[in-house]
């Protein structure tokens, strides 16, 4: 086992299972009844990454493990996803924000994932590409309708887009776990990502009229186990019920 | 000698050669309302029994139930959805019959009234809740008006896995420890009956059901569907190895189904009145969700009317 590869793969299925968490929570209660499926249908895909990459995370750490073992019995530092997935999900406009800035973010990453020397990690971006694809053009239309429609929506849409922006850095940090498996040629090297991120989410934001925030102080700490207060109620609420019957299968 | 028919008499006569009326077709006027208020009340059902089991996705004890139950839960939005354009085919109009519920004016299954405070209620609503509902759907698969009739047939399809599903997760409890067994039984006794009164009061207080008979979009008395579900149900709960909570429920070798007791009427009309535990939850969050996506709605349409105009700018 290595321990750089395992937390990679973390980080990744992580942030799948907590995004897919958070739109989980908008089913039953979305602006209209095809939208309500639509963010669903991505939950589930972001939920079915999770499950791919927390079972290959189980198998790095042992036979003992399970998909289930890794995303129901570790504590909040042991959590090692973007502190922007955490947030709660606001409105429909915070929602669709944060899905733009991440989905963006998340398709030009997996699309370098492909290349992973990590032949389950490439595998798990073959499958995941078209969904994630589909993803970022979904929540950029979204964007665009929600900016260049009605006065109040774009006010809306633009103070969430200013809201989130301070969490938007941490997609691009870099630490040792990364610099060693992009020398390994496993991991993404993010700083090409990065402009690429910032050039397209400009364009949308233009066409959508809205303004793109300047870059400032940016929040951090995710990656590293360090957390909000919000992933602690995530997980509370998730895994009370396993904890509560450790020996039990469901 | 040969007597002209009228409209209704030459309607009555299609309909007893088992044709399907098609949204053109001439229909009497009660057969429209009728329809409408059906097709309706199951679509604002599909959509209200979204809640009390989305209630439970964020808390799933597994991944794999995890993904299970918000793909079941989708569904049920899908069927709202086209139970909504079955309705619309006979001229109704979507918002106008979102409103109704909105308003209190409209029903929904009152079954969605009660709560889902465990896991195992996951199960026994996948069980008995979709399974009396597939008791009706089935039915209504023959339905005489095409649309609703072929909305079933879709909609019976999933509702049917949705079952295996809700049977499954008891499965796993009553073969777990102690605690899931009592999880099992305890939601067992919570969901029997109101999933035996989900068909409806008996035939003789049931004043529309003849003239639905008659028109053959019933097929089957609320008592007969009833009885039907009770046949099939209690060997599946005997292989559970769960007790229904009816101590007079027997087989009846003479009459081929089983007996049981009274079904407490006052209950069924006292959480039909709002006096549920989650009456007032459910149509609040059908509110706040209905409120709180104004803008969206609002913006959405205003965008795609912008659309509308440019791209007929630059065709002219
Ligand atoms: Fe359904
Ligand atoms: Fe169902």
């Amino acid at each position: 086992m290595q321990k750089e590869l395992l937390h990679y793969t973390l980080r990744l299925g992580d942030n799948a299972l907590i995004l897919g968490h958070r739109l989980a929570e908008w089913c039953g209660h979305g602006p209209v009844l095809e939208q309500d499926i639509a963010l669903s249908n991505i939950a589930l895909d972001h939920l079915g990454q999770a499950r791919m990459l927390l079972q290959y995370a189980a198998r790095q750490k042992g036979e003992s493990y399970t998909e289930d073992k890794v995303a129901f019995f570790r504590d909040i530092t042991e959590y090692y996803n973007l502190l922007i997935l955490e947030l709660p999900n606001g409105d429909w406009g915070d929602t669709l924000a944060r899905q733009f800035l991440f989905d963006t973010y998340n398709y030009f990453f997996y699309t370098e994932l492909l290349n992973s020397k990590d032949d389950h990690l490439k595998a798990v971006a073959q499958k995941a590409i078209k969904e994630i694809t589909y993803h970022a053009q979904w929540s950029a239309e979204w964007i665009i309708r929600l900016g260049d429609g009605t006065e109040e929506s774009h006010q809306r849409v633009q103070k969430s887009i200013d809201d989130l922006w301070m969490w938007t850095g941490e997609m691009f940090t870099m630490d040792e776990i990364d610099q060693k498996l992009i020398e390994e040629g496993v991991a993404v090297d993010l700083a090409p990502i990065k402009e690429q991120w910032h050039q397209k989410v400009a364009e949308i934001l233009d066409v959508a009229t809205l303004k793109k925030p300047q870059d400032d102080w940016m929040q951090s700490g995710g990656k590293q186990g360090e957390h909000s207060e919000y992933l602690g109620y995530i997980l509370a609420e998730m895994q009370h019920l396993p904890r509560m019957h450790p020996e039990a299968e469901w | 000698m040969t007597k002209e028919l009228s409209l209704e008499e030459r309607f009555q006569q299609y309909v007893d050669a088992e044709n399907k009326v098609e949204p053109k077709d001439w229909m009497p006027e009660k057969y429209r309302k009728t329809l409408i208020r059906q097709i309706s009340q199951h679509a604002h059902s599909e959509v209200v029994g979204m809640l009390p089991e989305a209630n439970w996705i964020t808390r799933a004890p597994s991944l794999r139930r995890k993904v299970a139950l918000l793909a079941k839960v989708q569904d049920e939005a899908g069927h709202g959805l086209y139970l909504y354009s079955a309705a619309e085919t006979l001229g109704a109009d979507r918002q106008a019959l979102v409103k109704d519920l909105l308003d209190g004016k409209a029903k929904y299954s009152s079954i969605f009234n009660y709560p889902t405070p465990t896991w195992a209620d996951i199960g026994a609503i996948g069980w008995l809740v979709d399974g009396a509902a597939i008791a009706n759907q089935v039915m209504l698969c023959r339905t005489s008006y095409g649309p609703y009739a072929r909305a079933m047939v879709r909609i019976c399809k999933e509702e049917s896995f949705h079952q295996r599903q809700g049977y499954e997760i008891l499965l796993t409890l009553v073969r777990g420890t102690e605690a899931q067994k009592k999880m099992a039984q305890d939601s067992l006794n919570r969901w029997w009956w109101p999933s035996l009164m989900m068909f409806g009061p008996t035939d003789d207080h049931s004043p529309n059901s003849a003239q639905s008979m008659k028109w053959k979009i019933k097929r089957k008395s609320n008592d007969e569907l009833r009885e039907e579900f009770i046949d099939k149900t209690v060997p599946q709960a005997e292989f559970l190895g769960l007790t229904i909570p009816d101590p007079k429920l027997k087989w009846n070798e003479e009459r081929g189904h089983y007996d049981h007791s009274e079904i407490d009427w006052e209950e069924f009309y006292d959480v039909i009145s709002g006096k549920g535990k989650c009456n007032k939850q459910r149509m609040d969050a059908r509110n706040k969700a209905h409120a709180e996506g104004k803008w969206v709605r609002e913006a959405a349409n205003v965008y795609a009317r912008k659309q509308a105009e440019h791209s007929k700018q630059s065709a002219a």
